[in-house]
């Protein structure tokens, strides 16, 4: 045999991938345990489609709907917090507990600290008003969360609040209708937003 | 990504991709190199080194072209320590055995493990030279830039690095061609 194949064929090739699973398994254990991961991300199987969820040290910061490209969600996550993104499943594993709950209809509240890096301003202020006020199977209109948020005549804004909000189901962007029940716009799609307000028996005839 | 290059100014402020799209990209190569540098039984603690190592300085990197050549320059400097760190054991054993596996019994292993040990024995650079050009398959202009020298001189540490592989191991090989 020509060296220059047998080289090409690399060391031990029967051993390469189970070693390899290994090795980036144990890079991961340890970026995690030194502090190295800024941002980690794992995908929730759910009724509602593959959910991509992140989180920081300082709580959950997106929840992308399977609609949303991970690739892109993920680009996003690096330009705007750190581009220390690592796929880290045991890291969300609360969270992972909890939307399953969630879609077994066992968990009414999510006890999930959020991270509210990615809304600014009044888009933050709305997101955390709704957050902590409209509960499992209420619904609110745009223009009583703007009253609740300090700004009775900013239901627009409130809409593009809502059109943002980096955290949704967990922050409940789909308890907010318009005004007299219609059930406005929503990111994940209407199918979705129809499917979370049926399952919390909160669906407008 | 890799044909890019530091000089070019095309990518000088090109955003950092996410650290897992680099893991999930040179992940196999990189097992590869280090397997073929230091042997099965330390190339997991070595990859360990050097993906931390990289994790840990991704910030700070101005742009985000020629990542994987960054990576493996990494890696280069990793295992030229870790033989370091060995030499200054000073163990009076040439070579760590690998653990007997299946094929090794048969001739075809035995001539395969030597090969491999020959390999691990070569000078660092001969032996990054040898592995990124051979088992890893990179143009020289890239072999060179994770080993800081010219094109050409990576080309001489290959083709010094392959004679010796085949004088050790009385093996025969093609003559030395490519970009």
């Amino acid at each position: 045999m020509i060296i220059d194949d047998e080289l090409a064929n690399g060391p031990r090739p029967d051993a390469d991938r189970r070693g390899e699973d290994e090795a980036v398994r144990a890079f991961t254990e340890r970026a995690l345990a030194d502090g190295l991961v800024d941002v980690a991300y794992a995908t929730v199987d759910s009724p509602i489609g593959a959910l991509l969820v992140a989180g920081t040290g300082a709580g959950l910061v997106r929840v992308a709907f399977s609609g949303e490209e991970p690739g892109h969600v993920l680009d996003e996550l690096a330009a705007r917090l750190s581009p220390r993104v690592i796929e880290a499943p045991v890291r969300l594993d609360p969270v992972r507990r909890q939307l399953d709950e969630y879609f077994e209809g066992r968990r009414k509240a999510f006890a999930i600290a959020i991270d509210w890096s990615l809304a600014s301003g009044f888009r933050r202020l709305v997101l955390q008003s709704l957050f902590a006020g409209v509960g499992f199977g209420e619904t609110v209109s745009y223009r009583e969360l703007a009253v609740r948020a300090g700004s009775p005549r900013a239901s627009r804004a409130v809409g593009s609040a809502m059109a943002t909000n980096p955290v949704p189901v967990v922050v409940p962007c789909h308890r907010v209708l318009r005004t007299g029940g219609a059930l406005g716009g929503y990111g994940g799609g209407l199918d979705v937003k129809r499917r979370l307000l049926s399952l919390e028996g909160a669906l407008p005839s | 990504m890799r044909s890019a290059t530091l000089s070019e100014g095309a990518v000088i402020g090109q955003r950092l991709p996410p650290f897992q799209a680099l893991v999930d990209e040179h992940r196999s190569a990189l097992y590869r190199y280090l397997v073929a540098s230091v042997g099965y039984h330390d190339a997991a603690d070595a990859f360990q080194e050097t993906m931390l190592a990289a994790l840990r300085a991704y910030p700070g990197l101005r742009h985000g072209g020629n990542l994987g050549g960054w990576l493996f320059t990494i890696a280069h400097r990793k295992v030229i320590d870790a033989g370091r760190a060995g030499a200054r054991r000073a163990v009076p054993v040439a070579e760590v055995p690998e653990p007997p596996r299946p094929a090794a019994t048969e001739k075809g292993g035995d001539r395969h493990h030597e090969l491999w040990a020959a390999v691990r024995l070569l000078p660092p650079k001969q032996r990054s030279a040898v592995v990124l050009r051979h088992v890893a398959g990179w143009p020289y202009a890239e072999v060179a830039a994770v080993l800081g020298c010219t094109p050409e001189a990576a080309r001489q540490s290959v083709r010094v690095g392959l004679a010796r592989l085949r004088i050790e191991t009385r093996r025969s090989g093609t003559a030395e061609e490519g970009p």
